[in-house]
C-alpha cells in the first residue's frame, strides 16, 4: 500500500481551502483548488515558518498569511524574486476520498 | 499553426519595454526579431550622462545584454539600420540587403539630434550627444584637448557639460534663451541653477546666436564665432540643441507623419498593420522625449500586439528631473501659470531653495522645485490625479510630511542618505540594498522594488521615500505608478473605481461572474483581488451576495488574530468599553482553562487573550458565549470599537452621557463591514478624554449637543479628524455617523481608510451627502440599517454549526496500521 492513509472526504475541505493534518512528520496542509485538486506541503512556510494551510488559495497557489510569500502548491516553491521550498507530500483523490502518503 | 512574424525597428528603450510587455502577455504569440542600428544590446540612454561623469560605467547601464535576446528566441540584428519598409510586401530591408518579412511592424527608431544649419558642422570635433559613441568620443576627447562648448542650455547640453567639465574640461554652455531649460523652468529657478553650476566652474553665454564653427590647423574645429562677432576656442563642440523624432524611414514608406509618426491611442499608425512607440511617435500631436511617456505607451502597445484589445493610451503629463550629482531640481505639468491660475511660491536665493506650485481651481496644475526637490514625486502625483486641494492649500507647499506622516519627517533627501541608512522600518531594508536591487535587478516601478526589496510592502509609510530612492538611482526612467487609475492587481487591468462601477450596474454578484464579466486574466485571482471583490459585492448587494470565506484573509476567516507562531488573539466585545465583574471572571477563566499566556489591553480598552491555538477557538468562544460575550471583531475590516470617556455619568466635566452614546452606536454598528477597519470615540466634553481626534467618527459632547467629527486617522498616517458638523440629539449622531459610515462602505476602495478616502473625494463631497440632504442621509441610513439587519454573531455560527466549526479541527490519522502494510 506504500503508506497511503485516508484522510477525510473531499467534502470536508472547503474549495479554495485547506484542512491541517497532525503527523508524525510534523503538520501537513492538505490544500483543494477550485477545480478540486488536492495537494499537500508541509504547514511550514520556509520563510518564518507561518502556517501554510491558513492562507489564501488561488490557482494553484497559497499565499502564506504572515508576508505573503506565494507558494506553489504542486512543487512547494516559492514565486521569484522569494526564494525557498515547503516540503510537499503526495496527495490523491479516490472514491471522494483524499489519501496523503507518508514515506 | 505558424508564428505570427513581429519585427522591431529599433532596439532602444522603448522598443525594447514594449517586446517585454508583450513576452509577459503573450509569450508564444510571435516570432521576434529586432533591428539595431548601435552595435550594443538595448541600455539605458538616460544613464549615459553618470557614465560621462564618471560615476557609472557602461556595463552598469546595460538593460539586455545580448543573452537576454537569445533566451527569449528574439532574432537581433545589431549594426544594421532599416533603410526601407516594402509595405505591400510586408518586409523590411537594411542598408546591408538584410530582408525580413513581418505580420506586424513595430517602429521605434527614436529621434536624431538637431544639427543647427551653420558653416563647420561637419568639421571632426563637432559631435551631438545621443548614444555610447557620443559619450565615448567625449570622454577621448576630455583626456587631450582642453576647450568644450556645449551649444543648448536645456536638460541634455546641461548634464553633457556638467560631465565634461568633471572630465577636467573648460566648459562653455551657449544658449539661444535668455535663461537656461526654459522648457523646464521658470526664471527664478533656471538663475539659481545658473549660479549653482558656475560655482561648480562652468560658463555660460546666454543669448547668443551662434553663427559658424571654424576649422583649426590640425583640421578639426577650433573656435566658435556668434553673430555679434565674439569667437570663443572650441576644440570640442556639442551640440544639444534639440531632438526631433526620427521618422525618416516612415515618411519613405510614406506612412503619415506630422512632426513624429502620427499613432491613435492603440500606438498604430494610419497602416493597420504598423504600430509605433518612443520618441519617434505624434500621438494626439505630441511628441514625448521623456522615458516615462514612452513606457507607458509601450505597455498599451503590447496590448495591442498580445491582441487583448483594452489598453489605451491617453497622454502623459511629464515630470523633469536633472541628473547632476549635487543639484535638486525638478519640473512638472504647467508650470508657468498663466491666467486663472494662482502660483504660490517660496524663494531663499541664499538658502539655496526655490518652490513654485502652480493652482488652478484648487487643483495642482504644475510644480517647479529647487534645492530640496523630496515632495517631488508627491506634488507630481497631485497632478497627474487632478486631485481637489483645496483642503490642504494652506500648508502644500510645507510638503507631504506636513500634511502628516510620522516616522521618517527628518529623512528628506534620498540621494545624501548612506548606504547603511534604513530606509523600510518594517523589513529592515537599508537604501543600499534597494539601490543594489535596482541596479542588479534593472527595476524601474515601486511595485518591482517593492517585490524585490520588501521595502515599503508592509506598512507603506516609507514609499515616499522608496520613490525617491528609485527615482534618483534610475533617473528619468522612472514610472511613477501610485495612481488613482491604476490597476487593482496584476490579474486585471481595470482600477478599483471602475470595478466597484462595473459590480453596481451590472448588478454581479459572486466573484467568478465579476472576473468573467471583467475579463481577469487569472482563473481565481489572487490574495489582493479576491478580498476586494469579495467586499465590494457584499456592500453593493447586502442580502443578495453571499460572502466568501475563501476569499478573506485568515483572520476574518478565522474570527481571530493569526500572531508570527500561528496562534491566534481573542478579543470579547465590550459595548462602549464597558464590562462587569462577571463578565471579568469568565475571562479569568477562559485564560486559566486554556493556558493563555498573555493577556493585555488593547490600544481601543479591550482585553485581549493571546496565543490560543486554533483548535481551541470555538472551545473559547463558547465559554466566553455562555456569559453572553460575542465577537469583538478586533480581527476585520469592519467596525472595531468605539472608545468613551466616562462622561456625564459620573464625570464632574462631563456635559453628555457618553458611555451610554457609545454603547448605542457600537451596538448599531455591531458586524459592520467597511473597505478598512472603523474606529469610533465618544467624549463627554471638549476635554476629549475619549482621544476622538484621531478616529474615523469621532464624537465629542458640548452642552447643546455634540460635534461630530470624521477620517481622524492613528496609524500609519496621523490625522487629525476633521469637522463635520453639530448636531443635537443621541438619534441624529446615529444617523449623521451611519450616514458617513455607509457612503465611505458604498465609495470606499478597498483597503482606504476614511481618512484616504475623504482625501480623495473631498470633505464637501461628504457634507453634500450626509449635512445639507436631508433626503440623501435618511436614504444612506436606511441602507446601513438593512445591511445590519439579522448579523450574527460569528463566533457563535462556529460554536453551533458543525460544518464551519470543523475549520478549527485538525485531522489525526494512524499511522501505524499503515507503516505494518507497507
Amino acid at each position: 500500500m506504500n503508506g497511503w492513509i485516508k484522510v477525510c472526504a473531499l467534502d470536508e475541505i472547503a474549495p479554495q481551502g485547506s484542512r491541517v493534518v497532525a503527523s508524525s512528520q510534523g503538520d501537513i496542509a492538505i490544500f483543494r483548488t477550485a477545480d478540486d485538486k488536492v495537494f499537500g506541503l508541509h504547514d511550514k512556510c520556509p520563510h518564518k515558518g507561518g502556517p501554510l494551510s491558513q492562507g489564501i488559495v488561488h490557482g494553484e497557489t497559497v499565499t502564506c498569511p504572515l508576508h505573503g510569500f506565494k507558494i506553489g502548491l504542486k512543487d512547494g516553491e516559492a514565486a521569484a524574486p522569494d526564494e525557498g521550498c515547503a516540503r510537499r507530500f503526495e496527495v490523491k483523490l479516490d472514491g471522494g476520498a483524499v489519501w496523503l502518503q507518508l514515506t | 499553426m505558424r508564428k505570427q512574424k513581429l519585427v522591431v525597428v529599433g532596439n532602444g528603450m522603448a522598443g525594447i519595454r514594449a517586446v517585454e510587455e508583450l513576452l509577459k502577455l503573450a509569450p508564444d504569440l510571435y516570432d521576434i526579431t529586432v533591428f539595431g542600428a548601435e552595435p550594443h544590446g538595448n541600455y539605458n540612454r538616460i544613464l549615459l550622462s553618470p557614465v560621462l561623469a564618471g560615476e557609472m560605467t557602461i556595463q552598469d547601464i546595460i538593460l539586455n545584454p545580448l543573452q537576454w535576446y537569445a533566451d527569449n528566441q528574439i532574432g537581433l540584428y545589431t549594426g544594421k539600420t532599416v533603410t526601407k519598409i516594402d509595405r505591400a510586401a510586408r518586409k523590411v530591408i537594411a542598408s546591408d540587403g538584410t530582408e525580413e518579412e513581418y505580420d506586424r511592424l513595430l517602429l521605434a527608431t527614436g529621434s536624431t539630434p538637431f544639427i543647427l544649419p551653420i558653416p563647420g558642422r561637419d568639421l571632426p570635433g563637432v559631435i551631438s550627444y545621443r548614444d555610447i559613441r557620443d559619450t565615448d568620443e567625449m570622454i577621448a576627447t576630455a583626456a587631450t584637448h582642453k576647450h568644450a562648448v556645449v551649444i543648448g542650455g536645456g536638460l541634455l547640453g546641461l548634464e553633457a557639460a556638467n560631465g565634461l567639465r568633471l572630465r577636467g574640461m573648460d566648459v562653455t554652455v551657449v544658449h539661444l534663451m535668455p535663461w537656461l531649460m526654459e522648457r523646464q523652468l521658470d526664471r527664478a529657478a533656471a538663475d539659481m541653477l545658473k549660479t549653482s553650476l558656475e560655482a561648480r566652474g562652468l560658463k555660460f553665454l546666454l543669448e547668443k546666436q551662434t553663427e559658424a564653427l571654424i576649422r583649426g590647423e590640425s583640421g578639426r574645429v577650433a573656435a566658435l564665432r556668434f553673430k555679434d562677432g565674439l569667437e570663443i576656442p572650441a576644440d570640442l563642440v556639442v551640440m544639444a540643441a534639440g531632438i526631433r523624432p526620427n521618422t525618416a524611414l516612415a515618411e519613405s514608406a510614406k506612412i503619415y507623419c506630422n512632426r513624429g509618426i502620427v499613432v491613435n491611442d492603440t500606438m498604430q499608425t494610419y497602416d493597420p498593420r504598423i504600430y509605433a512607440v518612443g520618441e519617434c511617435v505624434a500621438h494626439r500631436g505630441i511628441a514625448y522625449g521623456l522615458v516615462a511617456p514612452l513606457f507607458e505607451q509601450a505597455k498599451v502597445c503590447a496590448n495591442h500586439l498580445a491582441n487583448f484589445g483594452i489598453a489605451r493610451y491617453t497622454g502623459s503629463v511629464t515630470s523633469t528631473k536633472l541628473k547632476v550629482t549635487g543639484i535638486d531640481l525638478f519640473s512638472a505639468g504647467n508650470f508657468m501659470g498663466g491666467e486663472g491660475a494662482d502660483e504660490i511660491v517660496l524663494n531663499d536665493p541664499s538658502g539655496g531653495v526655490y518652490k513654485k506650485l502652480v493652482v488652478k481651481n484648487d487643483v495642482l496644475v504644475g510644480a517647479v522645485l529647487y534645492g530640496d526637490t523630496a515632495d517631488g514625486a508627491w506634488y507630481f502625483q497631485l497632478v497627474k490625479d487632478g486631485q481637489n486641494i483645496h483642503e490642504i492649500r494652506d500648508h502644500l507647499m510645507f510638503g507631504q510630511n506636513h500634511v502628516g506622516d510620522v516616522g521618517h519627517a527628518g529623512v528628506s533627501k534620498a540621494a545624501a542618505m548612506a548606504d547603511d541608512a534604513q530606509v523600510c522600518g518594517c523589513n529592515g531594508v537599508c537604501k543600499g540594498d534597494i539601490v543594489k536591487a535596482i541596479k542588479g535587478h534593472g527595476l524601474f516601478t515601486l511595485e518591482d522594488v517593492r517585490k524585490h526589496t520588501k521595502a515599503s510592502s508592509s506598512c507603506g509609510s516609507c514609499t515616499g521615500l522608496v520613490e525617491q530612492i528609485l527615482a534618483s538611482t534610475v533617473g528619468g526612467a522612472y514610472t511613477p505608478s501610485e495612481s488613482k487609475d491604476k490597476p487593482m492587481c496584476g490579474c486585471t487591468d481595470h482600477s478599483h473605481g471602475v470595478v466597484r462601477q462595473t459590480i453596481r450596474e451590472r448588478h454581479l454578484i459572486t466573484i467568478p461572474d465579476a472576473m468573467h464579466y471583467m475579463e481577469w486574466k487569472t482563473p481565481s485571482g489572487c490574495p489582493s483581488c479576491r478580498p476586494a471583490l469579495n467586499y465590494y459585492l457584499i456592500s453593493t448587494w447586502p442580502g443578495e451576495a453571499k460572502d466568501d470565506p475563501q476569499s478573506r484573509f485568515i483572520n476574518e476567516r478565522a474570527h481571530a488574530n493569526i500572531q508570527k507562531d500561528g496562534t491566534y488573539s481573542v478579543v470579547p466585545r465590550m459595548w462602549g468599553g464597558l464590562t462587569t465583574p462577571a463578565e471579568l471572571r469568565v475571562i479569568a477563566d477562559v485564560a486559566e482553562k486554556y493556558e493563555v499566556p498573555t493577556v493585555k489591553m488593547t490600544g481601543g480598552a479591550r482585553i485581549d487573550l493571546l496565543g490560543i491555538k486554533k483548535e481551541d477557538l470555538p472551545k473559547v468562544w463558547a465559554d466566553l458565549g455562555a456569559a453572553g460575550m460575542v465577537s469583538g471583531h478586533a480581527y476585520g475590516k469592519s467596525i472595531r470599537t468605539v472608545k468613551t470617556c466616562v462622561g456625564a455619568e459620573h464625570c464632574r466635566f462631563g456635559t453628555q452621557r457618553s458611555m451610554a452614546m457609545g454603547v448605542k452606536l457600537e451596538r448599531m454598528l455591531f458586524g459592520m463591514g467597511a473597505p478598512h477597519k472603523v474606529k469610533l470615540a465618544v467624549s463627554g466634553c471638549p476635554r476629549n478624554c475619549a482621544e476622538a481626534g484621531i478616529k474615523d467618527i469621532g464624537v465629542i459632547g458640548v452642552d447643546s449637543g455634540y460635534e461630530l467629527y470624521i477620517a481622524g486617522n492613528g496609524g500609519i498616517k496621523t490625522e487629525v479628524a476633521q469637522f463635520l458638523c453639530k448636531v443635537k440629539s443621541d438619534e441624529e449622531v446615529m444617523e449623521y455617523s451611519g450616514a458617513f459610515l455607509q457612503l465611505y462602505r458604498e465609495e470606499g476602495f478597498y483597503l482606504e481608510r476614511t481618512c484616504h478616502y475623504v482625501a480623495r473625494v473631498g470633505l464637501d463631497h461628504v457634507k453634500a451627502a450626509v449635512v445639507s440632504d436631508p433626503q440623501k442621509r435618511k436614504d444612506l441610513f436606511e441602507r446601513l440599517l438593512f445591511a445590519l439587519q439579522d448579523y450574527e454573531d460569528p463566533w457563535q455560527a462556529a460554536v453551533a454549526k458543525p460544518a464551519v466549526r470543523r475549520e478549527y479541527e485538525v485531522i489525526r490519522i494512524k499511522e501505524v496500521a499503515a507503516e505494518v502494510t507497507a
